[in-house]
């Protein structure tokens, strides 16, 4: 039986009939079209899926759809200010943070997660949040250093 | 696949009641092991009893006379960044950050990590350690659990059909206690413990005699267990370096570990006696007084190949 879930998806207000078993990634990307959410291995495990709920990270593929209710979700799609790339997405472009592209939703949602908690990263800490998504082309290297920039960026930013 | 109902409960009582009334319920909090057994046909709920929305269970508080309570729907996150976590009871606050990645650690619930009884739960053999106590609500009211009595064997627990566990008591620790956790496993992030192993060492107020001891082992048996030998060789004796080395030697009688695909039983067993042996180390270092901030206990907490 479907039940009817109200939440706010990049900022706009939604209400959508769902399956009790429909995870918050198939809502987003079957009921919604944002696809750049990815579905990589359906079991919480690569981090492909990593949206933004009330502002902290979580696999969107272990999220009952239901469980979203009255919860605030950011997904890739949300986070350009108009025509301006977020200081994150700007950075990977930059830094060469993207190969194939399949884990890039789920890093830079992993480092805007992490930028809203710790405005300032050592690396370490950069590597340590980032844990949780797989990435099999950049070898991470260049992913930390764009997420170090947009720390930067927006740093100068804000001050 | 089967298809699952929803249901949700708002308080306590209306989710044991629901549960009385329904049989089928998989309680769900994070859903993070739920849904994945589900998807991945283990698990054959007829129903989701979702506890989440329960006001009052996702509450931490610490007394010094009383210890630390941690409500059921406390996140793995909590566990790993509560100042007071990581000030009173850091082995569980340093397994946190061992706990498969941050997103993960945002939805999974100490309670659900409890009642998954998984040997290889990651926050198992700190609380043990710590002993804790579960508060389990059923029908015909309250009861208190030591959580040594709470765990039967993998995925099973001693809660009856139709009773929740509310909530984690743990005491509060002596003075001059110091405490580590470390998880061995190939992955430094997102896997699961080939053998991990918590020790909280109480040192008497002078000198450096060992006051209280707990040493838990996870993944080395069907549940998270105690190893009493080792606590036999320090409790009420001076510590150093060789009673530490003996008391390590000696965890490996509590061990029964599996062959699998992380680790062959002789590598736990062998790999059980150097893990011992360094919480120990760290945790009288700590308990003697030692400076060890939380960033460098949380490196020392996983011991990983890659």
């Amino acid at each position: 039986m479907q039940h009817p879930v109200s939440l706010t998806i990049n900022g706009e207000p939604y209400t959508l009939l769902v399956e009790p078993y429909c995870s918050l990634l198939d809502m987003l990307r079957d009921q919604l079209q944002l696809t750049g959410t990815k579905k990589g291995c359906d079991e919480g495990d690569c981090g492909a899926c990593t949206v933004l709920i009330n502002g902290k990270t979580v696999t969107a593929c272990m999220v009952l759809a239901l469980d979203a209710r009255d919860q605030d979700i950011t997904t890739v799609e949300g986070l350009r200010q108009g025509n301006t790339l977020h200081p994150v997405q700007a950075a990977f472009v930059q830094y060469g943070g993207v190969q194939c592209g399949f884990c890039t939703p789920g890093l830079i949602m992993s480092g805007v997660g992490l930028l809203l908690e710790n405005p300032q990263p050592t690396e370490e800490e950069v590597r340590f949040a980032i844990g949780g998504n797989l990435c099999r082309c950049t070898g991470y290297s260049k992913v930390v250093q764009a997420i170090l920039k947009a720390a930067e960026t927006m740093q100068a930013q804000a001050s | 696949m089967n298809r699952f109902a929803y249901r949700e409960a708002q308080t306590v009582q209306e989710a044991v009641e629901m549960m009385r009334q329904e049989e089928g319920a998989r309680i769900v909090a994070g859903a993070t092991d739920v849904f994945i057994r589900w998807r991945q046909g283990v698990w054959k709920p007829r129903y989701v009893l979702n506890i989440k929305r329960i006001p009052g269970l996702d509450e931490v508080s610490y007394r010094p006379d009383t210890g630390l309570s941690l409500g059921t729907l406390v996140t793995v996150r909590t566990l790993e960044r509560h100042p007071l976590i990581q000030e009173h009871y850091p082995a569980l606050a340093q397994a946190a950050t061992a706990f498969a990645g941050v997103q993960i650690r945002n939805l999974a619930t100490v309670g659900g990590n409890v009642c998954n009884a998984s040997p290889a739960g990651d926050t198992l053999p700190a609380l043990l350690a710590y002993g804790a106590e579960c508060r389990i609500v059923g029908a015909a009211g309250e009861r208190l659990l030591p959580l040594e009595q709470f765990f039967l064997g993998p995925g099973h627990t001693a809660l009856q059909p139709a009773e929740l566990l509310v909530a984690l008591r743990l005491p509060p620790p002596l003075p001059r206690t110091g405490a580590l956790y470390v998880k061995h496993s190939p992955r430094s992030t997102m896997d699961i413990a080939t053998v991990g192993v918590a020790s909280v060492v109480s040192l008497a107020a002078q000198h450096d005699v060992c006051q209280e001891v707990k040493i838990t082992l996870g993944a080395v048996a069907p549940t998270v267990v105690r190893a009493a030998a080792a606590e036999a060789v320090l409790r009420g004796q001076p510590v150093d370096a060789e009673r530490i080395r003996q008391a390590a030697h000696a965890a490996v009688q509590a061990a029964r570990p599996l062959d699998d695909i992380r680790g062959s039983a002789a590598h736990r067993r062998t790999v059980v006696i150097p893990l011992v042996q360094r919480t120990l180390h760290y945790a009288v270092q700590m308990a003697q007084g030692a400076d060890l901030p939380f960033r460098m206990q949380r490196g020392l907490a996983v011991e990983a190949v890659f």
